[in-house]
């Protein structure tokens, strides 16, 4: 009873590993490597938060096949993005390309980083500074507090 | 006063980026192939498999490509505004059949009636791949200097046939 139970709740875990089964064959183990960085990293525009390795869709399986026949070609995988970049637009990369139009979208969190920094910084330079106090007020609250101190 | 200004005025710069990023479609991805050469093709054509026509064949004037399926419900919807269009007689209407059966298809035109000069036949998709076809119909205005001039996503409808193809087509006929 207790390995059914054992096989059938592992079972769930095979399940989505499975969404995408095409038998391609592959020259070399890097070629392979290849297709599955890319199939990962590019997104499938019909269900867009899914990439092309584990969307379902009719494109998505044209993609890969695309993607298949690229690599087997002998072109790089670089190429291939490019391919799907001159077609579907940036959108197509889930990593875009550090170019003009992307600097704020790598750069905006560092920058956003540096602005809160700063800002921080002047606080605790502000409130780290030494309190003005007038003098003989200071001596009178010094007089004031020694002579209310219980005698021990 | 500044200790209430500048969250106040985070707060209204959030509110109006996320009130612009609510009506953006994401669904529409802006095609890169905007004012590029249209990708060349030389595909049977479905009334006649024996005969091709290709993207040669239509150089120098102004053309439409829709591109549609016998399975594709959207295409039904606007299938009438596609044959509004065609019916002005302003441009060559082609058709692109995207990955559909030759058989399906024909009788879908049967039934629904042809607004297109010709279809021609993407069996496997690739040609719509090309095109960056990633959901159909799409439909694609291309220049006189074969330059693809505008992309839309999804059923054409009245409206944005009267509001976006219908001048696009105006100013390239002019």
């Amino acid at each position: 009873m207790k390995t059914l139970i054992f096989l059938l709740v592992g079972g769930l875990w095979l399940a989505p590993a499975q969404a995408a089964i095409e038998a391609y064959q592959f020259d070399s183990p890097q070629m392979e490597a290849d297709y599955n960085k890319l199939v990962a990293e590019l997104r499938c525009l019909v269900c867009q938060n899914q990439n092309l390795a584990e969307s379902d869709a009719d494109l998505a399986q044209d993609l890969r096949r695309e993607t298949y026949e690229m690599l087997q070609q002998g072109k790089t995988p670089q190429q291939v993005s490019e391919f799907m970049v001159a077609r579907y637009g940036d959108f197509v990369l889930y990593r875009p390309q550090f170019k003009s139009s992307t600097y704020l979208l790598w750069l905006g969190p560092f920058l956003l980083l540096v602005v809160v920094l700063v800002i921080v910084g002047r606080r605790l330079r502000a409130s780290a500074k030494p309190v003005e106090v007038d003098a003989d007020a200071l001596a009178d609250a010094k007089q004031l507090l020694e002579k209310d101190t219980p005698e021990k | 006063m500044i200790r209430f200004a500048l969250p106040l005025g985070i707060f209204v710069l959030m509110v109006g980026l996320l009130g612009y990023g609510l009506r953006l479609d994401p669904k529409k991805v802006p095609s890169p192939l905007i004012e590029k050469p249209a990708p060349a093709f030389s595909l049977a054509m479905l009334d006649d498999p024996a005969r091709q026509l290709s993207t040669e064949d239509m150089k120098g004037q102004v053309w439409i490509l829709n591109v549609w399926a016998s399975w594709c419900i959207s295409c039904r919807a606007e299938h009438e505004v596609i044959t509004k269009l065609a019916n002005r007689n302003l441009v060559t209407v082609v058709g692109l059949n995207y990955k559909d059966e030759s058989d399906d298809a024909t009788r879908w035109l049967q039934q629904f009636g042809n607004p297109y000069a010709t279809s021609v036949i993407d069996r496997d998709g690739r040609v719509g791949i090309d095109w960056g076809v990633y959901g159909v119909p799409e439909t694609f205005i291309i220049g006189a200097d074969g330059l693809i001039k505008y992309k839309h996503i999804g059923p054409v409808t009245h409206e944005s046939l009267e509001q976006k193809i219908m001048p696009i087509l105006r100013e390239l006929l002019s």
